[in-house]
Formats: C-alpha cells, sequence, structure tokens
C-alpha cells in the first residue's frame, strides 16, 4: 500500500513534468481556457474596458458574473477529458501502457496518476482565470471559490471517468483528438448552459437529461452563485454514478495494447 | 523443479480467435545461458515469451519461471525479472535518468543509477529525452531498464531489430555481458546470424510449433551435414582432380573456380590434401559452411526471410 502510495506520486510528478514540456498540451489545457474567458467577457462588455462594466447592461453583468465563469469552467473539464483521452492513446499505441504493466506497478495507479495530473492542471487554470478576472473584470464578484474548485474537481472526475470509455473505444492514437472532441463538444450546447434546459425541444431535452455534463453545470452554477451544497445533492449524486458506471465500464473494455 | 531449470515451458497453447500463436510449445531454459526462441514473423515467439513474463496468459499447458507460475504468482515474479518488450516506447519527453530513476523506485532492491548508464553508454545521454535518442540508445536504454532490479532472468524480444550492424554488434556485446555476470538470458529474434552468434541454445518456433531444439551448431550438423570448397587455380586438370576427392558429392567449375560440395568435416580436409599432392598453386580457397538459416530451410522448406 505504502509503495503504491510512493509509486503513485513519483509517478503523477514523473507525468507532470512530461506534460509541461509538451508545449501544446499547456496551451491547449491551460492558456486557452484563461484566455477565452478574457477574450469572450471583453467583446461581453463591449470592448471599453474596466469602466464600461458599470454602464454594461445588467444582463451582460450577469453573463460575466455567472455563465461565464461556468462556461470557462466547463471548458477546462471538457479539456482535461479530452487531453486525457489523447494521452491514453499514445500511450496504448506507443506501448508505453504495456511497458509500464511489465513492472512491479499495478495497473489502476498508472490510470490513477493521469487523473490525477489532469485534476492538479484543472485547479492550476481554475486559480488562473480567478485571477486573470481579479484584474481585469471588477465586477465585484462574490463566488465562495473553495467550494467551486471542489465542484469542478468532482464534476472532472467523474467526467474523467468517461474518457476512459472513449480512451478504450478509439481505434488509434491519431483519432483520439478528433473523436473525441465530437463526442465530448457536442454536449455543451444541450447541458443547460446558454438556454435552460426546460426551454429545449421535448427530444433534446430528454437527450440533455441524460448527459452527465447538465449535472455539471447545474453543480458548478449553483455552487457559483452561492448555493449550499444541500441543493445540489441530485447532481453530485448523479456525476458519483456517472463515476461508478464509467469506471466498471472502462475496467471492462479499456485496452492495455 | 531442477533448481538448474530457470524456466520450464510444458505443452502451452495459446489461441486468438481461430489463429494459434503457440501450439504444444514445451522447453526449458537452463541457468547461466543465453536461450534463443527463433523462427520468422508471425511464428509465435512474441506471444510464447509474454505468456513466460505474466503478461498473457495460455490457454492450456503449464509455465514455471524461477519456480513461480508468471500469472498467479505475477507480483512475485515481476521483482525477480527484467523485460524489454518488442517496440516499446516511453513517454516522447521523458529524460533518460528520469526513466531509470522512475524504474528504480518500484522495486525494493536496485542497482546504482549512474553505473548502470555507464555500463550501457548512456551516460552523457542522461539528461536527452526519449524521442531525441537514436534507435540503438533507446534499445540499450530499454537494456537498462530491464536490469534495473539485478534480475535473474532478462528477456529481451527482438532486441536488435531495425539497428545498423554496428549498433546490433554493440548490443550483441552487452547481452554476452549479462550472461558473463551469472544470468539467465531469454530472447526472441528472427535474425538468424544473431542466434548463432549469441545464443547458447536455440528453439526453433514455425507456426506456433518448436521444429527443433539444440546448440546452433549441434543443429547445423544435424540437419545440414553438407560443407562446400570454394577453390580458384590455374592447375590445368583440377576440375578432374577434385572429381576424384573421395568425400565430394558434386564439383562445378567456373574458368578458374571450383565449387566443390561434399558432407562432412572431411571434405575440407580431403580437398586440402589433394590441392597439396598436386602442388596447385592456389590464388583463392574459401569454406562455406552452412547456417541456420539453411537449417530452417531443410526443415521448413521455405526461407526464414520469404
Amino acid at each position: 500500500m505504502q509503495a503504491m502510495l510512493r509509486n503513485l506520486l513519483h509517478l503523477v510528478w514523473l507525468e507532470t513534468k512530461i506534460f509541461v514540456r509538451e508545449p501544446l498540451g499547456v496551451v491547449g489545457s491551460v492558456a486557452v481556457p484563461v484566455l477565452l474567458f478574457l477574450v469572450v467577457g471583453r467583446i461581453a462588455i463591449g470592448g471599453a474596458g474596466a469602466r464600461a462594466v458599470q454602464e454594461a447592461a445588467p444582463g451582460d453583468v450577469a453573463f460575466l458574473r455567472t455563465d461565464l465563469p461556468v462556461f470557462v469552467a466547463i471548458l477546462i473539464t471538457l479539456s482535461a477529458v479530452l487531453s486525457l483521452v489523447t494521452i491514453i492513446a499514445i500511450y496504448r499505441e506507443g506501448g508505453i501502457l504495456k511497458r509500464l504493466r511489465a513492472t512491479p506497478v499495478r495497473p489502476p495507479t498508472i490510470l490513477l496518476a493521469h487523473v490525477l495530473v489532469k485534476l492538479l492542471f484543472t485547479a492550476v487554470t481554475l486559480g488562473l482565470m480567478v485571477l486573470a478576472g481579479r484584474r481585469f473584470y471588477p465586477v465585484g464578484v462574490d463566488a465562495p471559490l473553495a467550494a467551486f474548485t471542489v465542484a469542478l474537481v468532482l464534476s472532472t472526475w467523474s467526467l474523467l471517468s468517461i474518457g476512459f470509455v472513449i480512451a478504450s473505444v478509439v481505434p488509434t492514437a491519431r483519432f483520439a483528438q478528433p473523436l473525441g472532441a465530437l463526442l465530448l463538444y457536442p454536449m455543451i450546447p444541450l447541458s443547460g448552459l446558454f438556454t435552460p434546459i426546460d426551454t429545449l425541444p421535448p427530444a433534446l431535452e430528454t437527450v440533455a437529461r441524460f448527459l452527465p455534463l447538465t449535472y455539471a453545470v447545474s453543480l458548478l452554477r449553483g455552487i457559483w452563485s452561492g448555493n449550499p451544497w444541500s441543493a445540489h445533492l441530485g447532481d453530485v449524486a448523479v456525476l458519483g454514478l456517472v463515476f461508478v458506471v464509467a469506471t466498471g465500464v472502462a475496467s471492462r473494455v479499456f485496452r492495455w495494447e | 523443479m531442477n533448481p538448474d531449470h530457470v524456466i520450464e515451458v510444458d505443452a502451452i497453447r495459446k489461441a486468438y480467435g481461430p489463429t494459434v500463436a503457440a501450439d504444444d510449445v514445451s522447453f526449458t531454459v537452463r541457468r547461466g545461458e543465453i536461450f534463443g526462441l527463433i523462427g520468422p514473423n508471425g511464428a509465435g515467439k512474441t506471444t510464447t515469451m509474454e505468456c513466460i513474463e505474466g503478461l498473457r496468459a495460455p490457454d492450456a499447458g503449464r509455465i514455471q519461471v524461477l519456480g513461480l507460475d508468471p500469472v498467479r504468482d505475477r507480483w512475485a515474479l515481476q521483482l525477480r525479472i527484467g523485460v524489454q518488450l518488442q517496440e516499446a516506447q516511453l513517454q516522447k519527453r521523458i529524460k533518460v535518468w528520469e526513466a531509470v530513476a522512475f524504474w528504480r523506485s518500484l522495486y525494493p532492491t536496485a542497482v546504482a543509477g549512474g553505473r548502470l548508464l555507464r555500463q550501457l553508454g548512456l551516460h552523457d545521454k542522461r539528461d536527452a529525452w526519449f524521442m531525441t535518442l537514436s534507435g540503438g540508445q533507446k534499445q540499450r536504454l530499454f537494456i537498462a531498464l530491464a536490469l534495473v532490479n539485478d534480475p535473474e532472468v532478462v528477456f529481451l524480444d527482438e532486441l536488435t531489430t531495425g539497428l545498423d550492424p554496428q549498433a546490433r554488434r554493440a548490443i550483441w556485446d552487452l547481452v554476452r555481458g549479462i550472461r558473463d555476470r551469472g544470468k539467465t538470458v531469454f530472447l526472441t529474434t528472427h535474425l538468424m546470424e544473431e542466434a548463432e552468434r549469441l545464443c547458447d541454445r536455440v528453439a526453433i518456433l514455425d507456426h506456433g510449433r518448436i521444429i527443433d531444439m539444440d546448440r546452433p551448431a549441434a543443429l547445423v550438423e544435424r540437419h545440414c551435414p553438407q560443407r562446400t570448397v570454394v577453390v580458384a587455380t590455374e592447375f590445368p586438370d583440377a576440375a578432374d582432380r577434385f572429381e576424384a576427392v573421395p568425400s565430394a558429392t558434386a564439383v562445378r567449375s567456373e574458368g578458374d573456380r571450383h565449387t566443390i560440395d561434399g558432407r562432412g568435416d572431411d571434405l575440407i580436409t580431403d580437398v586440402i590434401h589433394t590441392i597439396s599432392e598436386h602442388r596447385m598453386p592456389v590464388s583463392e580457397f574459401r569454406t562455406v559452411l552452412p547456417t541456420l538459416e539453411d537449417v530452417f530451410l531443410t526443415l521448413t522448406g521455405r526461407s526464414i526471410r520469404a
């Protein structure tokens, strides 16, 4: 058990260093969400700078205060999942997973290390976003950041388990990125992020109710606007269920080579 | 289990759907030898090796490595063996020293990392990313990782495939060094020259079955006893004289060059005797010995390169 923990921490540290050396990896999962946050925010307040916030329409301020942070948080989560799918596919195709299996490392340790690296970068990106928000949008947001971080990490943890299922079905590393994006990003418009799901056509609403992202959006938005956790037990339960089911499926269909 | 037997494979079988990769494969590897599983690509070498390493479970049959069952006692066995896999890669941007340090941390006892890298000639590459290494350097790193826990048995799968001849020779020296330090080496190769130069004993695998097993020289002796001597001489009646050599079975002459086929080691002695008896002026003398490639051709009717 102690050896497992030591191996896990060593592997997390190693994979973190390797991820940072990959230029596109850091750009995609850290820089893009933060830049998007800044650019979209600028457009929303008319490009007139921070002073314009006071004169901006109340709707725009609401967008800045809740929708934009939640939107970016979701992007952080999805890019973490996409990055995991890609890395696992590359590691499988290159025989790296197989090579690691021919050592005393327990297979779950290898996968858990990747999950922890993704969560670490999720937290880092969120931190940068909060700093950027403080600097550029003095709109007086008073969100419970600690709770929001927990909610984001929980949502990411849950969605990463779906990443393992996707990583199991992608045939080659070349398809991992596009196929992952094709499966993940269409969830955004249906997740209630831009339009409340009860205003969607009934068929789409049904689809939305089955998307795990819908519950992540609901949880993140609620926690960001100051709701207590007790108001979101349903969301947490669904995300937990998604984790359990996806992990169960992945452990059956996951391919190491 | 005989304490001198490091690996015992008894009638294993492994199929992937309708494809039988290993069929009734049995052999024993002794302590301190280099044992080669040889045969063409797709013969079932890697499947057999991966069953022995505990990476795959055979459908039938029994395997013991150091007295352990590779599947049931997988974790105990992993500590005592070292493995190099065919076509494995590491993370593109992992540094050489990081890979060695991580692998060392996985085992309760490990050899000194710096000395290992010096031994394998990788010390000045210790800060290089894996993706920047040459093919030979990558293979040497994989050998280093296979040796990190000071294993009793080392498994090497198609170790020199894709390397240039010079890098290949350097790797052969390393493998001999591993054996000379008292370890047992189990390797697969489709290169017959490699098997002949490196292995103490080989088993020839074809279509998932072992077709023969022995020291390379003994296999050649058994299946390809023919010898050939090539002589170039201006001596006028050379062809007739060589025809008269008792152990010669056929003589082909092209100008001054005569190719004499025969059986057994007597042929060479007999030809030398004929040359000296007639005081022939010889400008070229060459013996051609059959190789494991000829053994494979004799046993299967196919060239191993096909």
